[in-house]
């Protein structure tokens, strides 16, 4: 192990890894600690709002880290990564809705208000076992990747690449959005799953819920981040970036291209499950525009502007972007948010092409290298004058 | 057997040649929206052997390399690997696992990775996913990517990204990793394509020394390297072989001057 043969990029990773993985964990217990036990009156206080919406940003940031996986390491570009998202969302939203029994309007013990508003009389099959938490955090998991594994098979098998992949992905996620929102699909229609009342016996609403589900989330961001580092700094990590480099070079020399795409896509997909199940309850509703293709490319732009290919990237761009986004959308500049982004996004391809985390790596490096480069220079040929 | 019956070998004579065969070649069609980029071609060799192929463009020879290696599939014909592999059955993975190795024309290694790990990447090892999650390198294998990195002259370059090399670095580089697949058979395209005088007698050189240990087939453009490596030729037009024999028999065959020459 003496040979120094990973790249300067990855060297530098490393410590920034640790620095991610280190602010994380701050942010995950200090957080619920200023908002939880610090009073509202002392300016150190942390709003339940913010908890909210942070926690809303750390779901974006596992989502970012599924997508960076694959696009950045293996150059899958998925527009349609929200649909797993969504479908993490539902499996979770499903659980909810299960809890609220005899709460609800309609106060039926086993069926959801709207399946008895549409005179319902049996829980549709896909409904059983989610009342059980277990089995709604198994679905969580399953559903996505099952759905993704099938996708793979067939787009992989078939050398299904590039814009044409991007496509169908695009059409996976158009169509499920459609189905989703037929009401006799059963998972609630155009309203979707909501008035979500326990998680586990806890009230969605309460404060101390939120900020355990804030610092689950961060924990999972955390967790997502260890896993695909573990996977991108394996050899098979290095097959993925050989893919991305040269498809053809790589199969010519005996690895089964197909495979490789298809277990990181749907490891991928399964993280991005879990981002969704975390969001849902934090966000009180999953309904069937989380479907929609719109929102699966915002979040390839979260990773493009944090910048590919470095996960702690993905990871801060998808908190900056919505960050940005909550700010723009909520004064007098909310009409041209869509402008904003699509500048932002411009802006970031041309004027930094490796996107901004990608972009200090790079500086560092260089700055690095450079500076190792003058230090051997200098043992080599001492100055004349010494 | 059940391949050789396939061929219908009759004579004893045929069975035996095909038995010293180590790719072998026969009657393969391939045709693209009619026109036929191989035209029932047939060609064989042997173990050991270093074969160059030469013809003018559009004769087939990048195509013959695209059907023995697994890219494209023939309408008709066989390709029998080893006496034992049917070729036209199997796909890039799997032949490049049965020891096929392949060089492009334009070079092509993975620019995002140092020249170590592009080697190390190609040496020979288990190539499934599960087994490369949880690969962890042996000191075996470091030094074989060592022995190889000297062989092809980059051991300096080891830690730089293969992006990072000039054209004829690529090259060479690319023939590393096909020296760390331990090929039965290496299938090299164009090695001195772009390269200077100098590169290309290197290159050569290199090639000469890899046939002592493998079979080589070399597709070229370039006669003078055709004559620097002193093998036998075998010149393809229009998808078939037009003439073989050592490089001034095949040089001074009429019909293979007027090929080149026009008529």
């Amino acid at each position: 192990m003496t040979h120094a043969a990973t790249h300067p990029l990855i060297r530098s990773l490393d410590r920034g890894a640790v620095l991610f993985v280190a602010a994380m964990a701050t942010i995950a217990v200090a957080v619920p600690v200023l908002n939880l036990a610090v009073p509202p009156t002392s300016a150190l206080h942390v709003s339940t709002y913010l908890v909210a919406l942070f926690g809303k940003y750390a779901c974006y940031a596992l989502l970012a880290l599924s997508i960076d996986l694959i696009w950045g390491y293996c150059g899958i570009l998925s527009l349609g990564h929200g649909a797993f998202f969504a479908l993490g969302g539902y499996a979770m939203g499903m659980y909810l809705m299960r809890q609220i029994g005899t709460r609800g309007v309609y106060a039926n013990p086993i069926l959801p208000d709207f399946m008895v508003f549409l005179n319902w009389h049996e829980l549709p099959f896909a409904w059983y076992g989610f009342q059980h938490f277990a089995y709604a955090a198994l679905m969580v998991v399953l559903v996505p990747g099952a759905l993704a594994f099938v996708f793979g098979w067939f787009a992989f098998r078939s050398r299904v690449t590039g814009v044409y992949l991007s496509i169908i992905t695009q059409a996976l996620t158009y169509a499920l959005m459609l189905g989703f929102f037929r009401n006799n699909f059963g998972f609630g229609g155009n309203n979707g799953l909501t008035d979500f009342k326990d998680i586990l016996g806890f009230k969605v609403e309460a404060e101390t819920t939120r900020a355990a589900l804030f610092s689950i989330s961060c924990l999972a961001v955390i967790l997502g981040f260890f896993v695909c580092r573990t996977v991108v700094s394996s050899k098979l990590g290095k097959v993925l970036i050989a893919i991305r480099d040269a498809e053809a070079r790589t199969r010519f020399l005996g690895y089964r291209v197909e495979s490789y795409k298809l277990f990181v896509f749907t490891l991928s997909a399964c993280i991005a499950g879990i981002a969704g199940a975390l969001y849902v309850p934090q966000v009180g509703i999953i309904n069937p525009s989380e479907f929609a293709p719109g929102n699966s490319i915002e979040e390839v732009i979260w990773v493009a502007i944090g910048g590919r290919g470095t996960l702690a990237g993905a990871a801060i761009g998808a908190v900056l972007v919505n960050y940005a986004k909550t700010y723009f959308t909520s004064g007098i500049l909310a009409p041209y948010w869509l402008y904003i982004l699509g500048g932002l996004f411009i802006a970031v391809t041309v004027l930094l092409p490796r996107g901004i985390v990608g972009s200090l790596l790079h500086w560092t490096a260089l700055r690095r290298d450079r500076a190792s480069a003058a230090a051997e220079e200098g043992v080599a040929e001492p100055l004349p004058a010494e | 057997m059940k391949v050789q019956e396939r061929l219908e070998i009759k004579e004893a004579a045929a069975m035996a040649a095909f038995e010293r065969t180590l790719l072998f070649i026969e009657g393969v069609t391939v045709s693209f929206d009619g026109f036929r980029a191989l035209n029932n071609l047939s060609l064989s060799v042997e173990p050991g052997e270093m074969r160059a192929i030469i013809g003018p463009n559009g004769a087939g020879k990048t195509t013959m390399m695209d059907v023995v290696t697994g890219k494209t599939r023939p309408d008709k014909g066989a390709i029998i690997f080893d006496q034992k592999h049917d070729l036209a059955r199997l796909d890039e993975a799997e032949i490049a696992l049965l020891g096929i190795g392949r060089k492009f024309q334009k070079p092509t290694v993975f620019d995002s990775h140092t020249v170590f790990d592009n080697i190390e990447l190609a040496l020979k090892a288990d190539r499934r996913a599960r087994a490369t999650l949880f690969w962890k390198e042996s000191a075996n294998e470091s030094r074989s990517v060592e022995e190889l990195l000297k062989t092809v002259r980059l051991s300096a370059l080891r830690d730089r990204l293969a992006g990072s090399l000039s054209h004829g670095q690529k090259q060479w580089l690319e023939i590393g990793m096909l020296l760390a697949q331990d090929p039965k058979l290496l299938l090299v395209d164009e090695p001195a394509a772009g390269m200077t005088d100098a590169e290309t007698r290197q290159t050569a050189e290199l090639l000469r020394e890899i046939n002592r240990e493998h079979t080589v087939i070399v597709v070229e453009h370039d006669m003078a390297f055709v004559r620097e490596l002193g093998v036998k030729v075998t010149c393809l037009h229009e998808g078939s072989v037009l003439a073989e024999g050592s490089i001034d028999d095949v040089s001074t065959n009429e019909r293979v001057v007027e090929v080149y020459l026009g008529r």
